[in-house]
């Protein structure tokens, strides 16, 4: 084996000091994150801070296998830069949760492979490397499926409903039971641990992964992908410790902190416990009504009559939801938007924090549309301006406009916070059908006396509307 | 380092990232996602200094496909949050606009930075 640099020594000071140096860019690159305008350079940062911990790493005593070391590096960075350039952005949240997912892989299999190495030395394997190795594997094998999983339903390779199968929380928790035990016994026999049974928790943990994220629903995908973005943080940390590595410590105690804080605000603004997200297969969307759907007066609207409602306004209020997403229709929202401020009407976009499939989904397509930033108003900020808005435009957002979680104390949803548009003078509903939403709920908005439903595909209608409003 | 250190510098970064994290606003929350999941891509460190120890044919596997993994988290991961960020900095055009009621924006000049 060559060493053809072998420059630093491993926990040497000198490469300490530059992962201490890495580590601080990547606080920094998240510190910048907090600005738009900032949020470029902090992410150059944080990057700049990864090239430093890698060439760091390759530069310690003790790398070798180079031909291999490379041939996996151009395969990964081949994979990543043509996945990046290529992916849509109303595709960006199956984009990170398969990044997720990977990264969760990478952490299993260098558990695994270390562990290997411990065997092989024929000692004792001390604790505070064996306890690591095995939390690293376990979750990283969890995260890398069940990130795969949500990739899945995300890309609508297997079906966005929540997939049941019987006695699920039963095997779960004796999944969970034998993984534990498992590693247990690994710990306890770590003079001579046997690597079958290593083996055997790694597909255990698998199998969790796929069986855990199966049963959720399309749309709490947000949470899903930030609970195990949390998690392959954390396992990044464990290996770490099982390898002593300060920068894979902070950077991925980082990316824990990162994870579970949107988790949980992701989880407060639907009223629910991450548990009950995990857990509860909300949204067992068929059979929750679709039989006694009985036809319930409604009025219905035409683009042409939209548009002069909405000519009309002085103030408007767009409420974008996953269906924008799907027909991909920011831009024709966005020059809808355009011919009405031309008009002088002022036009605002009103974002709940679980619209679309991943926290912020709504922001980055209207930012790739070129809507200023300073338009895009969170929930407690537009609801006090809903009495005065003259029109409120609903384009595929469903359950995070109904008035049932407000007024409703039965309803599934109650007490999740809503974007108020029943308070607008009127409501434009841009949507294929009266169809409920994901949580298989009815929405009592499209029977209000000032709603009015435009039937139609989010794109199409918002471009006849934009067309219309130019021709008066 | 020994685990007591290494314990001091988890509590520590926990709460350096709580508090950084906590300031990122809600309309920067699918880069931030993005780019923390670059962050976790420092993984592959791992499998650079594992893959020097291995030895026989299974070792070299899992060696390149975890580097391999552990490259696409990174590169993928800054490369798309470059790309969405470079949508949110884009600035509108200074283009005169009728006086609509909520029309001032702080910040107009000097947005374009580095």
């Amino acid at each position: 084996m060559t060493l053809p640099l072998a420059l630093l020594e491993p926990g040497g000071n000198l490469a300490t000091a530059l992962y201490i140096v890495s580590f601080s860019l990547f606080i920094l690159g998240v510190r910048r994150g907090t600005h738009p305008t900032t949020a470029k350079q902090g992410n150059l940062l944080a990057a700049g801070g990864m090239a430093i911990a890698i060439v760091t790493t390759l530069l310690l005593d003790g790398v070798g296998n180079w031909g291999l070391l490379i041939l996996g590096l151009a395969i990964g960075t081949a994979v990543g830069v043509v996945a990046s350039m290529r992916v849509q952005m109303t595709a960006m949240p199956q984009m990170v949760a398969l990044y997720n997912g990977v990264g969760g892989g990478a952490v299993a299999l260098i558990a695994w492979s270390e562990f290997r190495h411990e065997i092989a030395l024929g000692i004792e394997i001390p604790l505070d490397e064996l306890v690591p190795i095995l939390f690293s594997m376990v979750i990283g094998s969890v995260s890398f499926w069940g990130s795969n999983i949500a990739f899945g339903k995300l890309q609508g390779l297997i079906p966005g409903q929540p997939v049941k199968v019987p006695g699920q929380q039963v095997l779960n928790a004796v999944l969970l039971v034998g993984i534990v035990v498992g590693c247990v016994v690994i710990g306890v026999t770590n003079d001579d641990p046997s690597q079958g049974l290593f083996i055997a928790i790694l597909l255990a943990a698998a199998l969790l992964g796929n069986l855990v994220v199966l049963p959720i629903g399309g749309a709490d995908m947000p949470v899903v992908i930030s609970l195990l973005n949390a998690f392959t943080g954390l396992a990044a940390a464990a290996a770490g410790f099982a390898l002593d590595n300060v920068a894979l410590i902070v950077a991925g105690t980082l990316v824990g902190s990162s994870g579970t804080i949107l988790t949980m605000e992701m989880a407060t603004a639907m009223n629910r416990s991450v548990a009950n997200i995990l857990f509860a297969g909300f949204g067992g969307a068929p059979a929750a009504g679709a039989a006694s759907t009985e036809e319930r007066p409604h009025r219905s609207i035409s683009a042409q009559d939209a548009a002069i409602a909405l000519a009309y306004a002085d103030s408007v209020v767009i409420v974008p939801g996953y269906g924008m997403a799907v027909a991909q229709a920011q831009h024709a929202v966005k020059e809808m938007a355009d011919e009405l401020e031309r008009r002088g009407v002022t036009v605002n976009y009103a974002i709940h924090p679980v619209a679309g499939r991943m926290p912020g989904h709504m922001n980055v397509l209207l930012a790739e549309a070129d809507v200023p930033y300073e338009k895009l108003k969170e929930m407690d900020e537009i609801n006090p301006e809903m009495p005065r808005t003259d029109v409120a435009v609903v384009i595929g957002a469903n359950d995070v406009t109904n008035p049932a979680a407000k007024e409703d104390p039965d309803s599934p949803i109650a007490g999740m916070p809503i974007i108020e548009v029943s308070d607008a003078q009127q409501v434009i509903v841009i949507k294929r059908s009266l169809s409920p939403g994901f949580a298989g709920i009815d929405n009592d908005l499209f029977y209000r006396d000032n709603t009015s439903m435009l039937f139609s595909d989010a794109k199409a209608a918002a471009q006849e509307i934009g067309a219309e409003v130019q021709e008066l | 380092m020994d685990l007591i250190t290494e314990i001091t510098i988890f509590v520590l970064a926990a709460f350096v990232g709580f508090e950084v994290i906590s300031k990122v606003p809600t309309t920067l929350h699918t880069p931030l996602m993005s780019q923390t999941n670059a962050i976790h891509g420092i993984v592959m460190l791992g499998g650079l200094i594992v893959i020097g120890l291995a030895d026989d044919g299974l070792e070299y596997t899992i060696g390149v496909i975890a580097i391999a993994f552990g490259a696409i988290n990174i590169v993928g991961g800054f490369m798309v949050t470059d790309r969405m960020l470079g949508m949110f900095a884009r600035k509108p055009k200074p283009k005169p606009k009728p006086d609509a009621s909520s029309a001032s924006r702080p910040g107009a000049s000097g947005s374009e930075e580095g």
